[in-house]
């Protein structure tokens, strides 16, 4: 139950939001969300995005990877 | 999702894999608990403990938060469930928990005619409540931080909306307590910690910052992909090595130190910090959130005056030590045998997290 997916934000109409994982489309609620736009990306868990990820922060990610890498 | 691939097929695997078995030569034996559900199941599908040394075990702590569901909490559940205006909703995985007593759960007392609805959000229950005025809809609230915002935001709307027919009957456990409870014990026997990554996504990662600071054990905030674990380990097998224990967060792309204030800010609104049960860890202080008296109205425990005691574990049943990552699942004498995901006996093989029901549905064959 403690699952959480990433969905992308299709359209917002607070407190709630259509978002779209896998080709199916689920209404989630947005409130924990302050800044967030159509196309983003949200973690969701039991129909609440609990946190937004961004491709800039993906990107990060991915170098983080190669410096825990380079450090071993 | 961003990157996508990137994560789930990770570069480099054999070199990473290769310079964990160099660490783990420098280490000697050692032993990681990760304490997420999600991390449980991960670990099992992407096969990462049939590719790292002998040396490293990988342990299942208190991460599901169905499985720390005290026994005598489902009876006391299963007692309500017996009023017939009671609408009992909850996640799947709860509905199979059983109590002290074997093949009881709420699904057995659905059967046998309570009303007991699965549902996949708080807000599900909301919208229970509104079509079934004539009932009382009480929404068993489980979970740990990750969980919690959200079902705060569901008693402010209840509130808001002053729906008489709607409580929440909170079980919802805090992380930090338990993991002290759990190392400040006798039998405790880990090396280092894979933090859950959902969890710090809304306490963030500097909530895990106790752990090399108190403890001088490293830890390691983790994502749910095959790089973020393999990555993980590799770090943490670092720390081990280098003899310097620190804090680290691998899932930057979701968590930040801070966390989510926003539903850090909802939670502290609406519960506070109470002495909790916990299976397998017994009663730990501060290790729930209870809902706050100017919400009194919206809290079951209050409104029919539920409390419940520990209970005893079924027969045989070492849930409480596989919980702790002291007894390994397969050692259960009823692993496999009486208690399987069919035929559940402790709630480690009911939630699809559970660390028994990982280690039934991915057995390892020794090749």
């Amino acid at each position: 139950m403690c699952l959480a997916i990433p969905m992308k934000i299709k359209k917002i109409s607070r407190p709630t939001a259509t978002a779209e994982a896998g080709g199916l489309d689920q209404e989630v609620r947005v409130d924990l969300i302050e800044d967030l736009s159509p196309g983003d990306y949200v973690i969701v868990h039991a129909g609440f995005a609990i946190q937004k990820m961004t491709q800039k922060e993906a990107l990060e990610n991915l170098k983080l990877l190669e410096e825990i890498k380079d450090a071993l | 999702m961003p990157c996508d691939s990137a994560f789930k097929n990770p570069k480099d695997a054999q070199l990473v894999l290769e310079k964990i078995a160099q660490l783990s030569g420098r280490t000697g034996p050692v032993r990681l608990m990760e304490v997420c559900g999600t991390h449980t199941m991960s670990i099992a599908r992407t096969g990462l403990k049939s590719l790292l040394p002998a040396q490293i075990t990988l342990l299942s702590g208190p991460g599901c938060p169905v499985c720390v569901t005290p026994a005598g909490a489902m009876d006391a559940v299963f007692a309500l469930a017996k009023d017939p205006h009671i609408l009992l909703a909850s996640y799947g995985d709860l509905l199979r928990i059983p109590g002290t007593q074997r093949k009881t759960s709420l699904l057995s007392q659905k059967a046998k005619g309570a009303r007991v609805e699965s549902v996949y959000s708080p807000m599900d229950a909301l919208r229970l409540a509104k079509a079934h005025p004539e009932l009382e809809v009480v929404f068993l609230g489980v979970g740990f931080e990750t969980t919690a915002p959200g079902t705060a935001a569901c008693i402010l709307q209840a509130a808001s909306e002053k729906l008489s027919n709607f409580s929440v009957l909170c079980l919802l456990k805090r992380t930090e307590p338990a993991l002290r409870s759990l190392i400040e014990a006798k039998d405790f026997g880990v090396s280092g910690f894979l933090c859950p990554g959902h969890v710090a996504a809304v306490t963030g990662s500097d909530a895990f910052s106790f752990l090399p600071k108190d403890y001088g054990l490293p830890a390691v905030v983790a994502g749910f992909d095959a790089a973020d674990l393999l990555y993980s380990v590799a770090e943490l097998m670092r720390m081990l090595a280098d003899g310097r224990p620190g804090l680290k967060n691998e899932y930057v792309r979701v968590v930040r130190p801070e966390g989510n204030p926003a539903a850090l800010s909802l939670t502290d609104r609406v519960f506070s910090p109470c002495d909790a049960f916990w299976r397998g860890l017994g009663c730990v202080s501060k290790g729930g959130f209870a809902i706050r008296e100017e919400f009194a109205l919206w809290d079951s425990a209050r409104k029919f005056g539920f409390s419940f005691s520990e209970g005893a574990e079924p027969p045989g049943c070492c849930c409480a030590q596989v919980i702790r990552g002291v007894v390994p699942p397969t050692d259960c004498p009823l692993f496999g045998k009486a208690c399987t995901p069919q035929d559940p006996i402790g709630p480690c093989m009911v939630s699809s997290e559970g660390a028994c029901a990982a280690a039934y549905r991915y057995r390892q064959i020794p090749l």
